[in-house]
């Protein structure tokens, strides 16, 4: 099907982005940038905005900076440009690793990181490292900036902190010291398919054992989370099978999975123990 | 303005006019197929400033004054492109309805990169859908031009 009919704002700075939003968010008003998820949801009429404000052309947004300890995303930076480590390091490695699960090639050529934590699937992959990371959200709107926890963004399904006349001008993510250790593991039932469920796993390993645990998942329950009762079965201990099989039926025990035509309730727990499972040990490798 | 191949089209659209769309019926390059239209099957694949992008899932206003590559413009004169001769040679289509997008999409990847191995061609050829060849035949056509444009570049 064709989208219904929308005026198109291209709009050349964030203030002009904002300033655009605050004007047409009460009418249906709403940010475009990569378009990969939106777009098609204009296409089954599902999504009706009357005005996009195009950000793709503001100069600047579209690259990935490091200040102050933080890997800091704009608005437009695209998931291509994750293919090759954005910074030297973990983070780096497990952006690239994370990036080749999403959809394919020339969805990743326009579809942006930010957009994919604004946009809130369920069964996103960035969303996960966001939470994960306890990363920082950034909206501007026309009263001012604010910064939201990672923890604090995610509200349902498609649903987020975000006010409707905010815009999601970029993440920062903590950057890993070295020797900081990821692990990435989702189940889709093709390449580039939807995840049906997703688990990254993080720490350190300081005298034999593991530190700093952190364990997110996706794609089963409507928002991605931090699993801190999992993370410290993790803490302290030797990194090994026994201990990951442990910790994988814990994280299966304790979540409620949403249900859809093709996966029950009990084979997306099944998946999450699998994934949880496999991230735990790649996490080792 | 489009620039298309290397010349400009003026056309005059609604906003919501996909690039596909637009290509199609308001430029006359019918080459670029459509056939989902919400991003799945990769029929409408066209390089733009650089990089395969889904031509029904930007709109034609967004790729004002971008350089765009469609499959009109993949063969130089009568000498094909390296990626027809080997789709030809490989029996890399059937029907031919979505090979537009096949072509497109590995001209893009193998012009910035004609080195890839065989998982990253696996990854690039899984963008897209062939409902006839079951897939291998385009795998052998993409990776028998790849050794064609290495040895060109």
């Amino acid at each position: 099907m064709k989208p219904s009919s929308f005026t198109h704002h291209e709009v050349g700075s964030i203030d002009e982005a904002v300033a655009a939003l605050a004007r047409f968010s009460a009418e249906g008003g709403r940010i475009l940038a990569g378009g990969q998820s939106l777009v098609p949801m204009m296409a089954f009429r599902l999504a009706q905005p009357t005005h996009l404000i195009d950000i793709n052309r503001i100069p600047g947004l579209d690259r990935p900076r490091l200040e102050a300890g933080e890997l800091v995303i704009p608005a437009c930076v695209r998931h291509a440009g994750f293919h090759q480590q954005v910074i030297p390091g973990p983070l780096g490695d497990m952006l690239a690793t994370v990036v080749r699960h999403i959809a394919h090639v020339p969805i990743r050529n326009r579809g942006t990181f930010c957009g994919s934590i604004a946009h809130a699937d369920p069964s996103a992959e960035w969303p996960v490292v966001l939470v994960a990371l306890d990363g920082v959200v950034v909206a501007r709107g026309v009263a001012g900036t604010r910064e939201i926890p990672a923890a604090a963004f995610f509200q349902g399904i498609m649903t987020t902190a975000l006010a409707e006349h905010e815009m999601l001008t970029e993440i920062r993510l903590p950057n890993a010291a070295a020797g900081q250790r990821y692990g990435f593991c989702e189940h889709a039932r093709r390449a580039g398919d939807y995840a049906q469920a997703i688990a990254l796993a993080g720490w350190r390993i300081s005298e034999g054992v593991i530190r700093q645990a952190r364990l997110a998942i996706g794609g089963v329950e409507p928002t991605p989370r931090r699993l801190p009762a999992v993370e410290a079965l993790l803490d302290g201990h030797a990194p090994n099978d026994a201990l990951f099989s442990e910790v994988a039926d814990a994280v299966a025990h304790c979540v409620t999975p949403m249900e859809d035509p093709q996966v029950s309730a009990s084979l997306r727990r099944d998946l999450l123990r699998a994934t949880t499972r496999r991230a735990l040990q790649r996490a080792c490798a | 303005m489009l620039h298309v191949n290397g010349v400009d089209h003026l056309v005059c659209v609604e906003a919501r006019r996909s690039l596909a769309d637009t290509l199609r019926q308001d430029c006359g390059l019918t080459g670029t197929h459509v056939g989902c239209e919400h991003g799945v099957c990769g029929s409408c694949t066209v390089i733009v400033d650089g990089v395969a992008v889904r031509a029904c899932l930007m709109f034609a206003v967004q790729a004002q004054g971008l350089p765009i590559r469609t499959v009109e413009g993949l063969a130089c004169g009568d000498i094909l492109h390296p990626l027809q001769e080997a789709f030809i040679a490989h029996h890399g289509l059937q029907c031919g309805f979505c090979t537009p997008g096949f072509l497109m999409l590995a001209a893009a990847a193998l012009e910035q990169d004609a080195w890839l191995d065989d998982a990253a061609i696996l990854d690039l050829v899984s963008s897209n859908l062939c409902r006839c060849t079951g897939y291998q035949t385009i795998l052998a056509a993409v990776k028998a031009a790849a050794i064609v444009m290495r040895e060109e570049a």
